[in-house]
């Protein structure tokens, strides 16, 4: 065998440069769809107007709700009264005036109870490591480290910091309120009224049990405790009934309702898909070449599943919401029937490439129609019809959650409405990750189950 | 030979080796009949228990509503035939009575004083843009991370671990929710439906392109990497080419999908087709609705179709065994 040196690889490159170059054509081509792409990509850029959407976005909002999915606030309010403060929460906040955090030290003012808001003479919040305010009628004290902001507050008309701002306060103009920011941990407003601090702590608040659980901000040691062998708390009921009522009916995170919510989800993606199989299975048959041969038959239907498949499942989704009323069955519907179109392509498309012989035999030894259908056919395709099957119900899972969205049902509906409160992000996250759990587990079973039906290797 | 010679017929006796392989066929047909037995209880259990469920936790009940099934289809008759074509042109309507219903005209997107695009025209190529907006996006950040998902390609377990981590988490992640959390930022627009949907595709493509990538020739490679190849190099020169079609084909698959999704995402907000199909159907606007269900059915079919063709001429007669893949 002879070999080349590197100068003869070069020589008989030079010679014939277009052995080694590729054709024109092809080059230009590369180069054209490049050009094209890039040009379509700065068409996009302005149909869309991107960059001014981009611009005119709430970014600074778009930290906060990042924030929320895995943290939360706790707001206190403290108003100057004359000579005294007042500590209020809002309305749905589990802390009160008679059940105050540990980080906030109250001086209470001397024979009096507390009524909706707790009456004090000076309030001291820390708001992590060496941050604190020091609220006192008149004067409120800010300290973030080692450094110390002094606001001097005049009731009703003025804040005013006794030495110049620093970097992590601001204020609009002179009088007007000062905005104290911490960082991750929380931020305050000091105003001529009242000074509202946001407090944030990382973690989900209330996860367990509510505000209005008797269960609340006990440790888990005698949570469990009171369910295993404390008296009973309401005498009505267990203290395990009890905490499971609490717990289910949780008003914040509605444990209860996602859980449900959830279920319906699934049970929409399951019928749905089930049903569709169960309906394509004899259609196929029908609209396959080779086992009806009857041209117009075969047609129709493959021109019925397409017709069913290019209808939308968000289109089934809309009528069959108006239809049912929204809820799970509507969901079912459009899963059904837009999956039927889609079972019924694939199916007939397996059952035209299966292998004859087998047909053949059995009919050569005299059995009817059906029965070579039976044992000719079946058992070649029903180990792909089931993984196909398996295949689109997890991936319907998935579509279930989206179609729940527009009024199908499920747990995509609740998952809306808890965004478009821009409030509510931490039960958002929580619903995804139970969704993603879910997805997760369909995922496997689905890919073990079509494993075992169809062998190790896995069509997709 | 004696068997044979008798002229009785008797039952083929077995040998102690031959009934012991009969008692274990029939030991397995059993067993067989018994889990399919099970399953099909199993499956008649779930179905009906589900059912019981949906029906219970719906708004109206399955037999109450069942008489008003095709009550959809009453409101889909317009006045007269030509109403559709009339909403879908943005022709005036003999019946406008200044209402919502019949201000077909109202929709027109002007691009030169008499020249104009019909308003759901203009809306389906909105969405038909989102899709191919995603699907070039997916298809760039898919195409660079399935190299680093490929065992056969990247040697260092951990970052295949992140990256096919990382990949599965973009694509179970509900397109939903991104949407919903863009459409909060930014405001109500198709920017969110295109970040939702890219971010699903990246996903979706970028573990169908490994799986390709896994599957490719490593010969191309090898050679490379006696001459010297540097890991770009190899990827670049003896991977992509034999891999592309599949790509190709697999991103054009996307599309299908994608202009699906885009009108799901249009009708929660994000622009497009979707939200005008949705708003038609809440206020009955028969004409309207038909008209953009006719829109979006031609498209649909329309892209499929061309996809398909495409496709075929890419890879040729290889069956894409499953329609969506995602």
């Amino acid at each position: 065998m002879t070999t080349l040196t590197a100068e003869q690889i070069d020589d008989i490159s030079k010679r014939h440069p277009e052995v080694f170059a590729g054709s024109q054509r092809k080059r230009l081509t590369a180069w054209l769809v490049g050009a094209g792409i890039a040009a379509y990509l700065v068409f996009a850029w302005w149909f869309f107007a991107v960059g001014s959407v981009l611009a005119g976005g709430n970014w600074g909002i778009a930290g906060v709700y990042l924030a929320d999915w895995v943290s939360y606030e706790i707001r206190p309010e403290i108003e100057f009264d004359g000579d005294r403060l007042e500590i209020s929460y809002p309305r749905f906040s589990s802390y009160r005036a008679d059940r105050q955090p540990d980080w906030i030290r109250i001086e209470p003012v001397e024979r009096e109870e507390p009524g909706a808001k707790a009456p004090a003479k000076r309030a001291i919040i820390n708001i992590g490591g060496a941050n604190t305010i020091d609220v006192t009628p008149g004067q409120v004290v800010v300290t973030r480290g080692a450094e110390t902001l002094v606001v001097d507050v005049i009731q009703g008309k003025s804040a005013i910091a006794r030495t110049a701002l620093p970097t992590w306060a601001t204020q609009r103009s002179a009088g007007d309120k000062i905005t104290v920011d911490f960082g991750f941990t929380g931020s305050a407003q000091i105003d001529a009224d009242d000074v509202n601090i946001r407090h944030r702590f990382f973690g989900w608040e209330n996860f367990v049990f509510d505000g209005h659980s008797p269960f609340w901000g006990k440790p888990a040691g005698e949570v469990f405790w009171l369910i295993v062998s404390g008296p009973r708390l309401q005498p009505e009921m267990s203290n395990a009934a009890l905490a499971w009522n609490n717990i289910w009916n949780n008003s914040e995170w509605q444990h209860g309702d996602v859980w449900t919510k959830l279920l319906q989800t699934i049970v929409m993606a399951f019928v749905g898909t089930v049903f569709a199989s169960l309906l394509a299975f004899p259609l196929a048959f029908a609209a396959a070449r080779n086992i009806t041969p009857n041209r117009f038959t075969n047609q129709l239907f493959k021109r019925f599943f397409d017709f069913l498949r290019s209808v939308d499942m968000l289109i089934w989704a809309l009528f069959f919401t108006r239809a049912f009323g929204p809820g799970p069955l509507a969901g079912i519907s459009a899963i059904f029937f837009t999956d039927t179109g889609t079972f019924g392509k694939l199916y007939s498309e397996a059952l035209e490439n299966i292998d004859d012989k087998q047909r053949e035999g059995i009919r050569s030894v005299g059995a009817a129609p059906a029965l070579v259908q039976r044992y000719g056919v079946v058992p070649q395709v029903l180990p792909v019809f089931l993984s196909q099957s398996l295949y689109f119900w997890e991936s319907n899972t998935r579509s279930a959650t989206i179609i729940g969205a527009v009024g199908a049902g499920g747990i995509g509906l609740k998952l809306w409405e808890a965004m478009r409160t821009n409030s509510d992000w931490e039960n958002v996250a929580y619903m995804v990750l139970l969704i993603l759990v879910v997805v997760f587990i369909f995922d496997n079973i689905s890919n073990a189950l079509r494993q075992r039906l169809i062998g190790r290797t896995v069509i997709d | 030979m004696k068997m044979a010679m008798s002229t009785t017929i008797t039952s083929p006796t077995l040998s102690e080796a031959g009934l012991a392989v009969e008692r274990h066929w029939r030991e397995l047909a059993t067993r067989r009949r018994l889990y399919t037995l099970g399953g099909l209880l199993f499956m008649i259990v779930a179905m009906s228990g589900s059912l019981w469920f949906a029906n219970e936790s719906n708004a109206g009940k399955f037999w109450d509503r069942l008489p008003h099934l095709f009550d959809f289809i009453d409101q889909m008759i317009p006045r007269d035939g030509w109403e559709v074509w009339r909403a879908l042109f943005d022709l005036p309507s003999p019946y406008a009575d200044g209402s919502l219903k019949y201000d077909y005209p109202e929709g027109r997107m002007y691009i030169t004083s008499t020249l104009y695009v019909p308003e759901y025209v203009y809306k389906m190529l909105e969405t038909i843009n989102i899709a191919l907006v995603s699907t070039l996006i997916g298809f760039g950040f898919g195409f660079v991370l399935c190299f680093l998902a490929a065992s056969n390609i990247v040697t260092q377990r951990w970052l295949r671990f992140f990256v096919r981590r990382f990949l599965e988490i973009l694509r179970a992640f509900p397109e939903i929710v991104i949407a919903g959390f863009f459409l909060a930022i930014l405001s109500i627009g198709p920017i969110p439906a295109i970040i939702a949907v890219s971010i699903h595709t990246v996903g979706a493509l970028g573990k169908m392109f490994f799986e390709v990538v896994e599957n490719a020739d490593m010969r191309p490679d090898e050679g490379l990497r006696a001459a010297g190849g540097n890991w770009v190099e190899r990827v670049w020169f003896g991977i992509v080419p034999q891999v592309m079609p599949n790509f190709l084909s697999y991103a054009l698959l996307r599309l299908e999908i994608n202009v699906r999704a885009s009108t799901i995402i249009g009708a929660v907000g994000g622009g497009g087709i979707g939200e005008v199909l949705r708003l038609s159907i809440s206020r009955t606007h028969e004409a309207k609705t038909l008209a953009i269900i006719l829109l979006l059915l031609l498209t649909i079919i329309g892209v499929d179709q061309f996809s398909a063709w495409l496709r075929k001429k890419l890879v040729g007669q290889q069956a894409f065994a499953f329609g969506r893949g995602d």
